[in-house]
């Protein structure tokens, strides 16, 4: 690709290009620290950031080109590129050993958007959070863009230098200690098993602070062999959830929710959905979605699953009796055993490996296994001895070189084992990562990482598929990957990635290698290469002998993923900091969430409408944090909740001083929970943001907002929903009569929408959503065009949780439209109400009129202060909004605009826009396929059929607003013998 | 002269003769003249100099604070999502209301013939032309892009290319603003032209010249006095629906939208009250200061007081009544989102300003039941005051109060003012105080031809022995001022 080509693409990006090639810029840029070393005698923050300036001003030249090597495949996409034509490309994301296959939006030769890999098995087209919001980090301005040794300046091929030489000398890699991130990937285990070979004595750890080694260890308990459960929710018509947050945080969400939500899509009155018991301790996505909850301690999770177990082994049939927790378990096992065979038992990562045995032997008894849950061998090998093993080597002062790849041990690393001293007595450390993180300032030499967007490598997915990572993108600061580095220290024969992988994956195939290659980078994935069911037999006789641990009486502490920034590798990324924590609403910080009960006796309240709340002091085995407090109602008594990730001290200007630091309380016996938690209110206050913050904005007040009842009174009344609507109003004036082209709308299905901010992120990259602070969140100008309202329903203590995404509703009536003095927001012939920002003077009034509050405005230039680097990631069809206009909701009119052009330009002839070539942001990347976008004057269409059932109603319907957005009604299916004596929760 | 002992009759509202204080100075055509000019033509005096320079202080400050909003943007301000609108069209409203006592003094009083208008329509007039300046600094600042606020004026305009909404009461607000503003000031000025004239009599030199521009060759014959009539008549008329309009449109921003606390049919008359009341407020808060500082007590005089007082009293209670009708409607409909909303205004998180907004507008005017308290000069300047914030209160409770909490408890939100947003405010009095000193100083504050007007008119009437006699020994005089 000639550089000339690309220029003509993107005349913005011209000037630039063209400074690269004088004389001036040379000189200047010959003179950097990075060529040098002289200017930058110390890693203070000022040199820092005249580096980072050099280094955005450099990068902007980067992204005028492709990446070298060779990128061949089109997965959709024309043959070569075409001005202002995205391109895209598969490729996997591997999050803590778990790969996620990803299609990648790239506009000109930079990344601008991730999306799920449809042909992907575990993807299906949909991606999480993270997978979405790590496309940021890749243009963070904060990024590690050098090397560094000693503090100063320096440059890989004196690293090269050094390794030989200080590798040359290791031997048999006594004193040589390695801790990785987790990769599944092939090449990287290649990788890392030569260097065993090099080194047999070396210590190991690839470590990840978010793992599931107790799933894999408690299938060794159960089975004998490591293995891990993978369960068919579309197969389960029970799912009991042992503290296990599968649509959420303990899973990479995406597969699972999909397969939940297929048993929970319900077209008509009488049709069949699942039921899900939840049993935990703090409240999860899951949770929310939960049609019967018990609170337990997490502690007390093992001796309830014993308890399951017990009955499920009992032959006759069950009787439901007692009260709480007895009744609970007693009908659950009801259930199960009803639907043996076609029921699901998880266990979460958190429990022991007790739990998880036992949640294996259920199933074993049930039936499940082989039917709606398999075993399959570990993705990753767990790492309990490997960490023990390196702790008293750290501690006794063994390991001479440490080398730190791709992980930030210093912050994520149990607290018992302290990192930091133990890395202090080591001679060389050697530490590659994205940011200068903790372990770097320990570090003697810091190297660049490569973003995945930047690199080759492999990863497999959950269920073993491996996929190919291919970069979009040439390193914008030279980073490496992990295995590069390894494959040099190790003194390998190839150590440049792209021959890394490609090697490991063509030597063994059959047939046109070149041709296979090809392939398997269109298809972003390998077929045939997941995992074969395990061959190992459930021992339920020895599960249940097992000894049960007995609950412990005092308050307990979780320590929770982080739905932002997941272990705190995401601290700097401000897409994932601004995202509200699904539950609490909170953003930029992480909090202590508790039950009232809890709280009051603490006499600590949390605050509201962004006024200080108290905090809490927590104190664990001698550790001591504290935290700002938030109530969450159904949240178990005595059970504390707290996300990782938050808290980081060496991070970029995003993260800093944003949440406590819960790893510090976290030991390696306490990874999931810690018991003994003493609890004390602190003399201090926090203010804490959250995007939901009135002191009554959690209730609903019986206003019909979120409408819901059971499947039970569903079956009798089918139009609950439609039923506190009133007549539809008239008008003197005749309605637009949308009788030709096409007419938009949205359905939305509370049923299976689980909150879990998906839909967020794609809309932050898609729609350039400016990300504005913790400061003007706490003002109420975030500016997100979506948001997942949360809604507490029932008591406080058995609160439920209704969820409901609100986008703009496009209503025919629009109250906004009406009321624009320069008409700069109006109807459009095919029923869109349109923003015109040009002609958007500011005033206001349509945001004071919407009643769904889901205009934003942009009170100051959000975009101010943008380094160059970070517009890189911009998506170039829609607009980057200036001060002082409104915005919205548009229903990605961009995507709206190609999906015309693209039927009007069909080489086989000009048609209409057909389903499916249209998709929303949000629509294409909701895991639970929740949300569907199409033409309701099509009525083939699937929205057309979804907003003719019985389920569909029209939110603020009573405004005669007529919203083309509408929403499908919450469904609960809870189970009659345990909710018989209560009415289910609030039928609005 | 000895002190007369005032009687009843004297107090008549109709008589306007007897409205001015026959007990302290004279008033004569003379001392009319004599009294009112003077302000203008002494050396300025320092305490002038004093307040003009805090004023002009605080007015700089407002400049500062819009100049830096205008660079940064409206988020300077504490206005955020859902509250769009929040201090900024308080403070217009507040501002735009005060502008109503002057038109109505000067228009609808005239109309009615209630002469006692005279010594207070002056000052009333002015007063309405600064508030209507300081209102309209708000529609212009508080939108996104200040430099593109001239779209909503339907000119010819290649940026929009197109017609503004005329759906929009946005836009209603423009006219009726601007319309207001222009027959507020033509109404003024016609009704300064004889006074300037009588000023330009007076001065000397360049002094003379300017009056004189300003008099447009106003020499009083039968003629100019036939078609001043004529205009200023035609004016009142035309200004008499434009202070009903004016707030009746401003009332529409909000009745015409859908939210609950805004979507009421009885904004309109209310809003209208509304004005007037706290109109005369303000009037009555510049009047007692000024006709003190100015020595102006026989013109403007208690009986003046008393009878704003009266229509404060009536407007006042007719707010209060606005209030109970809106309550029980929003419970009478029982439209759920409506009847929240009201009860979130009295015991929500700013009860204190609803509290604030009833005590000061309905509680505080009702003490003007009684006539020794509405005669009673300190004590209704204090009630002023009170009816000042209180109106201030009304509008930030309409506003605020009902965007906080609308349909959906998801996007409930508070308000907190910045300190532009205080410093704004505040700088708009600055503005006031800075146009009301100059006015003071430059032009005559008390409407001589009219006051004369009233005095011609007692001629006729049975006047008491003493004052005839004084006004026979001075008829040469007075001819020679009416010549």
């Amino acid at each position: 690709m000639s550089l000339v080509q690309i220029s003509n693409v993107k005349k913005t990006r011209m000037p630039l290009d063209q400074l690269g090639q004088t004389d001036e810029f040379r000189g200047w840029s010959d003179g950097l620290p990075v060529a040098g070393g002289d200017e930058l005698d110390s890693n203070s923050r000022r040199d820092i950031l005249k580096i980072m300036a050099a280094g955005a001003g450099l990068a902007g030249m980067v992204s005028c080109r492709r990446p070298v090597q060779n990128i061949v495949s089109f997965a959709k996409g024309v043959e070569d590129l075409i001005p202002g034509k995205p391109l895209y490309y598969n490729t996997v994301f591997n999050l803590g050993g778990v790969g996620q296959g990803l299609r990648i939006e790239s506009n000109d030769g930079r990344p601008t958007k991730a999306e799920g890999n449809p042909v992907h098995p575990t993807s299906k087209g949909a991606a999480n959070v993270y997978a979405q919001g790590s496309l940021l980090s890749l243009y963070d301005p904060d990024r590690c863009s050098f090397v560094m040794k000693d503090g100063s300046a320096s440059n890989w091929e004196a690293f090269s230098t050094f390794a030989k030489t200080h590798f040359g000398t290791l031997g048999d890699g006594a004193g040589l200690a390695f801790i990785t991130e987790r990769n599944a990937g092939d090449t990287f285990r290649a990788t890392v098993a030569a260097a065993k070979k090099k080194w047999p004595k070396a210590l190991w750890l690839h470590w990840e602070s978010l793992n599931s080694d107790n799933a894999v260890l408690g299938a060794q308990l159960a089975t004998g062999a490591m293995g891990e459960m993978v369960a068919s929710y579309d197969k389960a018509n029970v799912v009991l959830s042992l503290d296990c947050d599968f649509l959420g945080a303990d899973a990479t969400t995406v597969l699972p929710t999909k397969q939940f939500s297929k048993k929970r899509r319900v077209m008509n009155a009488g049709d069949e959905m699942n039921r899900l018991y939840v049993v935990e301790g703090t409240y999860t996505l899951t949770g929310g979605m939960a049609d019967n909850r018990l609170r337990l301690k997490p502690s007390e999770v093992a001796g309830f699953a014993a308890d399951i177990l017990k009955l499920v082994q009992e032959t006759g049939e069950a009787k439901v009796e007692g009260e709480g927790r007895k009744k609970f378990a007693a009908a659950v096992v009801k259930d199960l055993k009803k639907n043996a065979g076609k029921s699901v038992v998880c266990a979460g990562p958190r429990q022991a490996p007790i739990v998880h045995a036992l949640a294996l032997a259920i199933n074993q008894a049930l039936g499940n296994i082989g039917a709606t849950v398999t075993l399959q061998a570990p993705l990753n090998e767990p790492q309990v001895d490997a960490l023990k093993a390196l702790g008293t080597a750290l501690a006794g002062g063994q390991i001479s070189t440490l080398v730190v790849l791709g992980t930030n041990p210093a912050y994520t690393m149990p607290s018992d084992l302290n990192f930091a001293d133990g890395a202090k007595k080591v001679k060389t450390l050697i530490h590659l990562g994205m940011e200068h993180d903790e372990t770097a300032t320990l570090a003697q030499w810091c190297l660049p990482q490569a973003h995945f967007l930047e690199a080759w490598g492999d990863a497999r997915s959950s269920d073993g598929t491996a996929s190919i990572q291919q970069p979009l993108i040439a390193p914008l600061y030279g980073g490496k990957t992990p295995t590069e580095v390894l494959a040099e220290l190790a003194g390998l024969p190839v150590a440049r990635s792209y021959d890394l992988v490609k090697s490991q994956w063509t030597a063994t195939a059959s047939g046109d290698k070149e041709k296979f290659w090809k392939k398997i980078l269109h298809d972003g994935m390998i077929e045939g290469t997941a995992f074969a069911p395990l061959k190992a037999a459930v021992d339920v006789k020895k599960v249940a002998a097992m000894p049960v641990p007995s609950a412990s009486s005092g308050n307990e502490i979780v320590f929770q993923q982080a739905v932002g920034v997941y272990d705190g590798r995401f601290a700097n990324n401000a897409w994932l900091v601004e995202l509200p924590d699904p539950l609490t609403k909170v953003v930029w910080d992480n909090c202590v969430t508790m039950s009232k009960k809890t709280a009051d006796s603490l006499k600590a309240g949390m605050g509201y409408i962004a006024e200080p709340g108290d905090m809490v002091t927590l104190t664990v085995g001698g550790a001591t944090i504290d935290a700002a407090v938030v109530v969450m109602p159904g949240q178990a008594d005595g059970v504390l909740g707290i996300s990782l990730g938050y808290g980081r001290e060496k991070v970029g200007r995003v993260g800093k001083g944003a949440g406590f630091n819960a790893y510090k309380l976290r030991s390696s016996a306490t990874m999931g929970y810690a018991g003994g938690v003493s609890v004390a209110k602190a003399a201090k206050n926090y203010m804490l943001v959250r995007t939901q913050d009135d002191e009554e904005g959690d209730r609903q007040h019986d206003r019909p907002i979120v409408r819901e009842t059971t499947l039970e009174e569903f079956a009798k009344e089918p139009k609950f929903a439609q039923e506190v609507e009133g007549p539809q109003l008239d008008s003197l004036f005749p309605d637009w009569a949308y009788d030709k082209g096409n007419q938009w709308g949205m359905t939305i299905d509370l049923n299976t929408c689980t909150g879990c901010n998906a839909c967020l992120v794609a809309c932050f990259a898609e729609n350039n959503i400016p990300m504005v602070g913790k400061k003007f969140v706490a003002m109420g100008r975030e500016m997100h065009w979506i948001r997942l309202d949360r809604y507490y329903v029932g008591d406080e203590d058995e609160a439920q949780i209704a969820v409901q995404p609100l986008n703009c509703q496009q209503c025919e009536n629009a109250p906004c439209e009406s009321v624009c003095p320069v008409a700069a927001t109006v109807h459009s012939p095919e029923g869109l109400n349109d923003m015109a920002y040009n002609r958007c003077v500011g005033t206001r009034y349509c945001m004071n009129n919407c009643p769904y509050k889901v205009r934003k405005f942009n009170y100051l230039n959000w975009n101010k202060g943008k380094t160059e680097i970070e517009s890189l990631g911009s998506n170039p069809d829609v607009t980057v909004r200036m001060r002082g206009i409104m915005e919205k909701c548009t229903y990605c009119t961009q995507r709206i605009v190609e999906g015309k052009i693209n039927a009007k330009t069909d080489p086989a002839g000009r048609r209409a826009v057909r389903e499916g070539d249209i998709v929303t942001a949000c629509q294409q990347t909701c895991p639970s396929d929740s949300i569907q976008f199409g033409n309701i004057n099509d009525p083939n269409s699937m929205v057309s059929k979804l907003k003719a059932t019985s389920r569909n109603y029209a939110l603020l319907a009573e405004l005669n607003v007529r919203p083309r957005t509408t929403y499908l009604a919450k469904l609960r299916n809870p189970n009659p013998e345990l909710t018989a004596e209560k009415k289910p929760a609030a039928a609005r | 002269m000895a002190n007369q002992v005032l009687s009843n009759s004297d107090l008549d509202a109709i008589s306007p003769r007897m409205v001015l204080d026959k007990g302290i100075r004279r008033t004569g055509y003379k001392e009319v003249t004599e009294d009112v000019v003077s302000i203008v033509e002494v050396k300025t005096p320092m305490a002038w100099w004093i307040a003009f320079g805090i004023s002009f202080l605080i007015m700089s400050m407002l400049f500062g604070m819009l100049g830096y909003q205008v660079m940064t943007g409206v988020g300077v301000w504490g206005n955020n999502s859902p509250i769009g609108w929040a201090w900024d069209i308080t403070n217009f409203v507040f501002w735009i209301g005060i502008g109503h006592a002057g038109t109505l003094i000067s228009a609808i009083l005239f109309l009615f013939r209630q002469k006692w208008r005279t010594s207070i329509n002056r000052a009333a007039e002015a007063m309405t032309l600064f508030a209507v300046a300081c209102a309209g600094i708000y529609p212009v600042f508080h939108v996104g892009r200040v430099w593109r606020a001239y779209w909503l004026f339907p000119i010819p305009n290649t940026d929009l290319n197109m017609w503004q909404n005329f759906r929009s009461p946005l836009l209603w607000d423009v006219f009726a603003i601007s319309t207001y503003g222009t027959v507020s000031l033509l109404f003024w000025y016609v009704g300064l032209i004889p006074d300037l004239a009588t000023v330009r009599d007076r001065a000397t030199g360049f002094r003379a010249k300017i009056y004189g521009f300003f008099a447009l060759g106003w020499r009083g014959s039968a003629v100019h006095w036939n078609n001043y009539e004529m205009a200023y008549m035609l004016l009142a008329g035309l200004s008499t629906p434009l202070v009903l309009s004016v707030h009746t449109i401003v009332s529409f921003d909000f009745a015409v939208s859908v939210l609950p606390g805004w979507h009421t049919t009885i904004f309109p008359p209310y809003f209208v009250a509304g004005a007037v009341f706290s109109g005369f407020a303000m009037v009555m808060t510049l009047l007692v200061v000024f006709r003190k500082c100015f020595d102006l007590e026989h013109l403007i005089t208690i009986k003046h007081f008393e009878n704003m007082n009266k229509i404060m009293l009536t407007t006042g209670t007719i707010v209060g009544y606005a209030y109970g009708t809106e309550f029980f409607i929003a419970w009478y409909s029982g439209n759920p989102y409506e009847r929240f909303a009201f009860i979130n205004r009295a015991t929500g998180p700013y009860w204190w300003a609803y509290w604030t907004m009833i005590s000061c507008n309905v509680i505080s005017p009702q003490f003007f039941w009684f006539k020794k308290l509405r005669t009673n000069i300190p004590f209704m300047f204090v009630i002023s005051i009170f009816i000042n914030i209180g109106m201030w209160f009304e509008r930030f409770v309409i506003i605020v109060t009902s965007l906080h909490r609308d349909f959906l408890p998801s996007s409930w939100g508070y308000f907190r003012p910045t300190y532009v947003d205080i410093c704004t405010f505040i700088g708009t009095f600055g503005l006031f105080m800075t146009l009301f000193l100059l006015f003071v100083r430059f032009i005559p504050m008390i409407a001589i031809s009219e006051v004369k007007g009233v005095l011609a008119a007692d001629k006729h009437r049975n006047l008491p022995e003493e004052v005839e006699a004084q006004m026979a020994d001075r008829r040469d005089e007075i001819m020679k001022v009416r010549a």
